[in-house]
């Protein structure tokens, strides 16, 4: 039976020969990255900044200069309005968000505030239906922000202490590494493509925190056994066999996970849209991250290589043998 | 070899039997939703024959709990409220001044004289004239103090005492005065809050204390946030007051002991009226929509025994003076009294609608907030929406999943299929568990579900890739297989082991949708390596006792 085979059953490619052009790369990527996050900033949505979204639905096509228009006149500080497009949407269904900052001195919008810009926006649109309004105040936007920080940081701490554990600390810096290279990648392209950042991108981002690891873990558990397999060889052999060995996996893995989520990214509606491209972002960033990035420094760090040692901690950091 | 006990495979295929018939009621979600109600109907004694109709849709001996489906799914409306708690520390505080004034008097001849100072809401500040007498003073003061009576503040009494040189003494709420006044209120307001949402009779309201003194109330179903805002933002304080007077000018001082009030329906006119109310809301006990004899919307109230006796002393006494009805620091009426009410019972009315006259009486009959409630963060989905959600979710779903399936077969063939058996039982254990644990299904969770049919099929896909590896250095298909599974099992928990974690520190930190996707992340991770190291591995086992081949192709 024939079997298709995204991989040859065995390769032996070398992942190290271009490993300076591939690591400066993943640098250059990082620093570009970081510096539109802090010169663009984020489009932060109203979960992180305060103020209200409206989404509209109508039959015939959205004027956005109209609405703007009509908005202005309400004098409510900035007002945004986008028209989204899906590939779900019959052909008479127009959907537009409006977006409203936080007014001074109030918390979530008042009643009278919504409708007013609801009765505007219906005088430029009679069929105008509004399908959700949502509103947040500075205050637990503020609150938002602080926790959404603290979950992504509470995250890498977490897995960087379970893989110490269970690993040696060297594996421990080139996995965390490579997820914070996911993770600001995914920052820096929402930065620059203006993509809307809100609690659900949060998730997202956590997620390929896990999805990062889970593909790291993979090659280092290899590594590991590959270490005990074959104590005269290189590091740099056994890295190179290693992520060889798992190759097939890895790209098995991040085909079916890019499957479905291709699938969400064109099915799944506008809602989600934003959410499931950080996802498919960092899927791809994150496969690519577990080999040329956490290999990578693990290889420049090196890692103790006395692994046969009948220790009962063998593996963790009550480890009684000796990093080289 | 390979060997499986019995009762392992029994356990197994146990665990997914009741995963898969704990998910079964979700396959026919509107069918049991209202086979739900209608049993929740008959409990409540309606014997409709619809009713009855409806209960028989669903076999009784089938488990019959659903995912609850988010707002964001189904539409409706959500509100997190924060209890505005510092009112209730400035009345508590003033409530001492009383008790304060008299326990002074007694040590005039120590003290001098003393008057209470204006300051800030949260402080008591009481300037003595004879600065001699001031430690005098803060002991008889903090003679009053009476203890806390709550958890985890053992020994800690109500008020706190100080001197200020030279002449005075500042009163202020302990903590643990503080925490138990909050606590308390919060507590108010959620049993409130929750009287008036049952009052409306939506469907499974969420009414639950985020934090210390924050509410969060989802209603699907309800119209807007608007709506509900009307409904339980209003504090609903109703009171009984003497008037004293009527006036245009709002900055007219009133006489000590009164207060000004403006009136609901005309404009620019306020109310003089006696502080103290004759009656308050609290005595009511029923209070109903009705109209006046010129046909006009009005409530219908009336008091307990002792609210009926006051009011009723009260009306006899001032028979010909007219007394104000006075709703949230508004006069909604002031009619003169022409006779005695004794009965306890009587009408407001005002410029009512017939909505506003039933809201009213929702409100009274729920009773007043303890403390005013300021909305943080509001969000109506229109039901349509969410509709549309599940749609595009669903087919998403679908699609995504018969790729995956097709994608697996392709690769591993006989093993692909056996996998792909493993990832639908997945689908349907994760249903099983949301059902069984009563989690609310979001649209990010419906994200989570898609995510783990692309990556539950990781475990399988790491154990196929070794078992091919461990047939390369031929030692039989058997001990291929059984090599496969034990070796790649240290690479599955670790790689599984993380993301759940990250799926843990979702679930604490995050909130609605998002934790909804932790959810399902969370439960996929649990049953993807359940099915992945248990059950295909039970499956490839049964397959290889019956065909017992010489060769395998994975």
């Amino acid at each position: 039976m024939r079997r298709l085979r995204l991989v040859p059953a065995e390769t032996n490619w070398d992942f190290f020969r271009t490993a300076r052009i591939t690591f400066s790369a993943s640098v250059v990527a990082v620093v570009i990255s970081l510096a539109a996050f802090l010169i663009l900033g984020l489009n932060y949505g109203i979960d992180f900044r305060g103020g209200t979204t409206i989404r509209t639905e109508s039959h015939s096509a959205v004027d956005v200069g109209a609405y703007r228009q009509r908005l202005q006149e309400l004098g409510l500080g900035d007002v945004s309005v986008t028209e989204v497009f899906d590939p779900t949407f019959e052909s008479d269904k127009h959907v537009a968000m409006v977006r409203i900052e936080a007014q001074a001195g109030e918390e979530a919008a008042s009643a009278e505030l919504v409708a007013k810009v609801e009765e505007a926006l219906r005088s430029v649109d009679p069929t105008i239906v509004f399908t959700s309004v949502e509103s947040v105040g500075p205050k637990v936007s503020g609150e938002l922000i602080r926790t959404a920080v603290i979950a992504v940081l509470l995250a890498i701490a977490a897995v960087l202490f379970y893989i110490w554990l269970r690993f040696e600390w060297q594996f421990s810096v080139g996995a965390v590494a490579a997820l914070v290279h996911d993770v600001i990648i995914t920052i820096g392209v929402f930065s620059i493509f203006r993509i809307q950042f809100d609690l659900a991108t949060i998730a997202a981002l956590l997620t390929i925190v896990g999805y990062s690891l889970n593909d790291t873990v993979v090659v280092f558990d290899r590594v590991r056994e590959n270490l005990i397999k074959y104590k005269k060889k290189p590091l740099v052999e056994v890295l190179n066999l290693s992520i060889n060995e798992t190759l097939s996996r890895t790209v098995m893995t991040s085909v079916t996970t890019l499957i479905a989520l291709i699938a969400l990214l064109i099915l799944g509606g506008d809602v989600i849209r934003g959410f499931v491209f950080a996802m498919t972002l960092g899927v791809v960033v994150g496969t690519y991250s577990s080999v040329f990035v956490a290999s990578t420094i693990l290889l420049w760090l090196g890692t103790k290589r006395d692994w046969s040692k009948p220790d009962a901690n063998q593996g963790n950091q009550f480890s009684t043998s000796e990093t080289p | 070899m390979l060997q499986i006990p019995l009762w392992q495979r029994i356990v197994i295929w146990g665990l997914v039997a009741i995963g898969v018939v704990l998910a079964l009621p979700n396959a026919f979600y509107s069918r049991v939703e209202r086979h739900n109600d209608a049993v929740k109907a008959i409990e409540q004694g309606v014997t409709d024959p619809q009713v009855l109709a409806d209960a028989a849709l669903w076999p009784d001996w089938l488990p019959s709990r659903l995912v609850a489906l988010g707002l964001d799914l189904r539409g409706g409306a959500h509100l997190l409220a924060e209890v505005e708690v510092e009112q209730v520390f400035a009345d508590r505080l003033d409530g001492y001044w009383p008790e304060i004034r008299d326990a002074l008097r007694q040590h005039r001849d120590e003290i001098g004289t003393f008057r209470r100072l204006d300051g800030p809401p949260d402080e008591l500040r009481i300037r003595i004239s004879n600065p001699a007498g001031l430690q005098k003073a803060v002991e008889v003061v903090r003679g009053l103090a009476s203890p806390v009576v709550s958890l985890g503040s053992v020994g800690a009494t109500d008020i706190e005492v100080r001197a200020e040189a030279p002449d005075i003494v500042v009163v202020s709420l302990s903590e643990a005065e503080k925490a138990a006044i909050t606590d308390r209120t919060v507590r108010q307001s959620l049993e409130i809050i929750r009287r008036r949402v049952d009052e409306v009779g939506t469907r499974e309201p969420t009414i639950q204390r985020q934090g210390e003194r924050r509410i969060l109330i989802q209603v699907p179903g309800v119209g807007s946030a608007a709506e509900l805002k009307a409904l339980i933002g209003t504090t609903a304080r109703l009171t009984f007051h003497p008037v004293v007077g009527r006036t245009t000018d709002p900055d007219q001082r009133p006489g000590p002991g009164q207060i000004i009030v403006p009136s609901m329906d005309e404009p620019g006119v306020y109310y003089i009226l006696e502080k103290t109310p004759v009656v308050t809301g609290e005595d009511l006990v029923d209070a109903e929509p009705a109209f006046d004899q010129n046909g006009r919307p009005a409530v219908h109230f009336r008091f307990n025994p002792t609210g009926a006796r006051k009011f009723g002393r009260y009306t006899a006494e001032n028979v010909g003076s007219p007394f104000a009805i006075v709703l949230d620091n508004e006069v909604i009426s002031a009619p003169v009294i022409r006779e005695p009410i004794p009965g306890g019972s009587g009408q407001i009315t005002g410029n009512f609608t017939v909505e506003e006259s039933t809201q009213l009486a929702i409100l009274l009959r729920a009773g007043a907030l303890p403390a005013e409630l300021t909305f943080l963060e509001e969000r109506t989905i229109g039901p349509e929406l969410g509709a549309d959600s599940i749609e595009a979710g669903k087919l998403a779903a679908i699609v995504a999943g018969i790729a995956v399936l097709v994608f697996m077969a392709l690769s591993y063939g006989w093993f692909g299929i056996i996998a792909n058996v493993a990832l639908i039982l997945n689908v349907a254990m994760i249903f099983g568990l949301l059902s069984l644990i009563g989690a609310t299904l979001t649209l990010p969770g419906i994200a989570g579900i898609v995510l783990t049919i692309g990556m539950a099929v990781d475990a399988n896909v790491l154990v196929f890739e070794r078992i091919r590896e461990e047939l390369r250095t031929a030692r039989g298909p058997a001990r291929a297989i059984e090599l496969g599974y034990e070796k790649a099992l240290s690479a599955i928990l670790d790689a599984n082991i993380t993301t759940f974690i990250t799926a843990v520190i979702l679930y604490v930190m995050g909130s609605g949708p998002v934790r909804g996707f932790a959810v399902t992340l969370g439960l996929g991770i649990v049953t993807s390596v359940f099915t992945a190291v248990y059950l295909t591995r039970v499956m490839i086992v049964m397959w290889f006792e019956r065909r017992r081949p010489r060769k395998i192709e994975v």
